[in-house]
């Protein structure tokens, strides 16, 4: 399978080769021409970068997985964000700070994570072909849900006892939680500057053991099952492979690394929305991934790198460069978001024209 | 044996009615029996139903086309709705009122919808079998883009744009001394609390029977072929990418109408990210009228918007008076993407 695909990229012309990567290229061009427009410094954007790569790398490295099992952007990691929330509530509410606090919340969100997990790859086995437009909805759908356990449950049935985290009247969490018990613990866990910049040396070493732990899981029978998977559901069958089992673990393992990164993303920040951090995380994260060369149906750890860096660079200087150029800093924000979702809708759109050409190329050649 | 079946019949009743609408009519029918209990006035509970009935029908009416001709559920009704902002705008700038501003609006919205649902069928036609998520996600971006634009179109009425900076629209703009009202107080049925905004309900009448007749013509029919059975309809001769194309343009328009129509009753213009979650609601509706991905029809359209917005006034108010708790929210978001996901995990579509 592996000789196939090699074969393919050979076959690549410098045109295609383009395409393919036209997006990174785009957001290259961004950069270098607003960089010195935005007149930041260096420092200043090492800094940005660094603090950027620490707090999304995890987030988006959860989004392999599902790639890999031919499901496409798991736009469900959203659950698992809810479900890293929860467990960040409840610690501060039990006044646990630092690193135990993240673990412990790290170990309340798994079992979470798993059920959301389970429920949103049985709902994506019912709607093959169309995963991608269906997690989306599954996020809006467990937005309600989450929506009346932290803003009815929590305080009448969940016992909160912090009165910093409930709403006047009673029950519900406040719009918005402070986590100054965890904010930056992981971050300044190991201290080190650079360039006047400092690097959250703690969160990149975890980084770097999830991404080992991915390259180590292509490897496992399970990891080899959801590629077989990935490139054809019915040969996988044939091989005696559990189709619905294998695609289920990939969205279970994807949910509950979405909410062990979203707790690490939130001691980054240092405050939680806790009706609005989740819902936005899915499409930056994807946006990310894609904007690094991902596309839905390949995507690996260099994607999720570049992507990070190429596209917080932009978000990190595009208010400014709105500023200068036109005036307008709105303007700057309104144009990441265009970008943001101009960019998963380019990609998306590539890719359904490159599966219909290559469709139609293996039946000229079955043909021939 | 009469008994069983008697159940068999029931189930199958239940079956092509489909459980979750029968659950969701039983829940609104309850809320009118309890509604007397928790103070809650049963005639302005209708006329409110209806007013937002009136409001919404339209835009739930966009997504007919699309399913017909295969392209699945209209999740790109921002951009319909964007043709109209600029109609509406349009309008207000150049300073027409009363009933000519509403056809004004329509009028100035049209080539846009044409123009942006053309772009948008093509688009849709190069990417078969993915449109829905790409439909959303165009909704997205166009939103987005137009946020800039917005900011940037030399429009200059000063009751429409920044006091301060006398450029760039505001985020809401009044539509009163242009359109507003001027279908709801049409023929407008007033006894007590309960009202009934004709002109509205007679304009979506009107429309929906445009509907129902252009898909009983030629053309219509061959639109239903294509999303039926894309190979046959190409076998006796009709273009699919054309039928698909015109039938996004029809849903366009259809979007910008509607917006128009939403606006005159509701009082404003909402620019900027307004229109961002407006494809939700109207795609659970006809979802909720008993709709598919690929099957729609008029009595969907109408029976859908009347349950779904029955759900929206009738449940605040209710609950609000029963527990004091607005669990409303709430209730909307589940069913309103509980009913997609329904509609989307259905054995029977997933083969398409």
């Amino acid at each position: 399978m592996t000789r196939k695909l090699e074969m393919n990229n050979l076959k690549i012309s410098p045109k295609e080769l383009l395409i393919n990567n036209l997006v990174p290229i785009m957001f290259i061009c961004i950069c270098v021409v607003g960089i010195p427009i935005s007149g930041y410094s260096g420092s200043y954007l090492l800094n940005e970068i660094l603090s950027r790569l620490g707090r999304n790398s995890f987030l988006v490295l959860s989004l392999l997985i599902p790639v890999m099992a031919g499901m496409g952007m798991n736009f469900g990691m959203t659950l698992g964000a809810m479900a890293g929330q929860i467990g960040l509530i409840l610690v501060t509410d039990w006044n646990i700070v630092g690193i135990p606090a993240m673990v412990l919340a790290a170990i309340i969100s798994t079992p979470i994570s798993i059920l959301l997990g389970w429920l949103c790859g049985t709902i994506l086995n019912r709607a093959k072909g169309r995963e991608m437009v269906t997690s989306y909805i599954i996020g809006f759908f467990m937005n309600g849900v989450y929506q009346l356990v932290v803003l009815y449950f929590m305080g009448s049935i969940i016992p909160i006892a912090s009165s910093a985290l409930v709403l006047p009247r009673g029950y519900g969490i406040r719009n918005t939680v402070n986590l100054e018990g965890i904010r930056k613990s992981l971050d300044n866990l190991i201290p080190f500057n650079i360039f006047g910049a400092s690097v959250p040396v703690a969160t990149f070493i975890l980084v770097a053991v999830f991404c080992v732990v991915i390259l180590w899981f292509r490897r496992t029978k399970l990891g080899q099952d959801m590629r077989a998977v990935g490139q054809d559901m019915e040969v996988a069958r044939q091989a005696g492979i559990k189709v619905e089992r294998t695609r289920l673990l990939s969205i279970i393992l994807s949910t509950v690394f979405a909410g062990f990164g979203m707790i690490i993303y939130l001691q980054n920040i240092g405050t939680l929305n806790t009706y609005n951090s989740h819902s936005q995380i899915g499409m930056f994260s994807i946006a990310a991934l894609l904007v690094g060369g991902a596309s839905v149906d390949k995507a690996n750890i260099r994607n999720v790198f570049i992507g990070i860096i190429l596209f917080h660079l932009m978000f990190t200087i595009a208010p400014t460069v709105g500023r200068n150029l036109i005036g307008e800093a709105q303007l700057g924000e309104y144009f990441r978001v265009f970008v943001s979702y101009g960019v998963i809708t380019f990609s998306l759109v590539l890719y359904e024209i490159r599966k219909k050409r290559e469709a139609k190329k293996a039946l000229e050649e079955a043909e021939a | 044996m009469d008994a069983t079946v008697l159940k068999e019949k029931s189930l199958h009743a239940v079956k092509s009615f489909g459980l979750p609408r029968l659950i969701i009519t039983l829940f609104l029918l309850l809320l009118f029996i309890i509604a007397p209990f928790a103070n809650v006035n049963i005639a302005s509970g209708i006329s409110d139903m209806l007013t937002r009935f009136g409001m919404n029908a339209v835009l739930v009416l966009a997504m007919v086309p699309m399913v017909h001709s295969g392209c699945g559920l209209n999740f790109g009704l921002p951009l319909g709705i964007i043709s109209g902002l600029l109609g509406a705008t349009l309008t207000l700038e150049f300073g027409y009122t009363g009933f000519s501003s509403l056809m004004m609006a329509i009028l100035f919205a049209t080539p846009f919808a044409i123009i942006l649902g053309a772009g948008y069928g093509a688009l849709l036609n190069r990417v078969k079998g993915g449109e829905m998520m790409i439909a959303t996600y165009v909704g997205f971006s166009s939103v987005a883009f137009m946020c800039i634009m917005w900011l940037l179109l030399p429009y200059d009425n000063p009751s429409m744009v920044w006091g301060y900076a006398g450029t760039g629209l505001r985020t809401t703009i009044s539509v009163e001394g242009a359109y507003l009202g001027v279908l709801d107080n049409f023929l407008r049925i007033q006894i007590g609390h309960f009202a009934v905004p004709t002109g509205t309900i007679l304009f979506f009448a009107f429309l929906a029977l445009l509907m129902w007749l252009f898909l009983r013509t030629k053309t219509g029919t061959a639109m239903t072929a294509v999303g039926s059975n894309p190979i046959f309809a190409t076998a006796s001769g009709v273009s699919v990418d054309r039928m698909r194309t015109l039938s996004v343009i029809l849903s366009t328009w259809l979007g910008a109408v509607g917006i128009i129509i939403y606006e005159q009753s509701f009082g404003f213009i909402q620019l900027y990210m307004g229109p961002f979650n407006m494809a939700m609601p109207a795609v659970s509706a006809i979802l909720l009228g008993g709709a598919s991905v690929n099957k729609a029809s008029i009595a969907n359209v109408v029976i859908g918007t009347l349950l779904f917005q029955g759900i929206l006034t009738m449940t605040p108010s209710v609950m609000n008076g029963l527990i004091q708790m607005d669990v409303s929210e709430v209730i909307r978001i589940i069913v309103s993407n509980g009913m997609i996901l329904y509609a989307l995990t259905r054995k029977q579509e997933a083969t398409r």
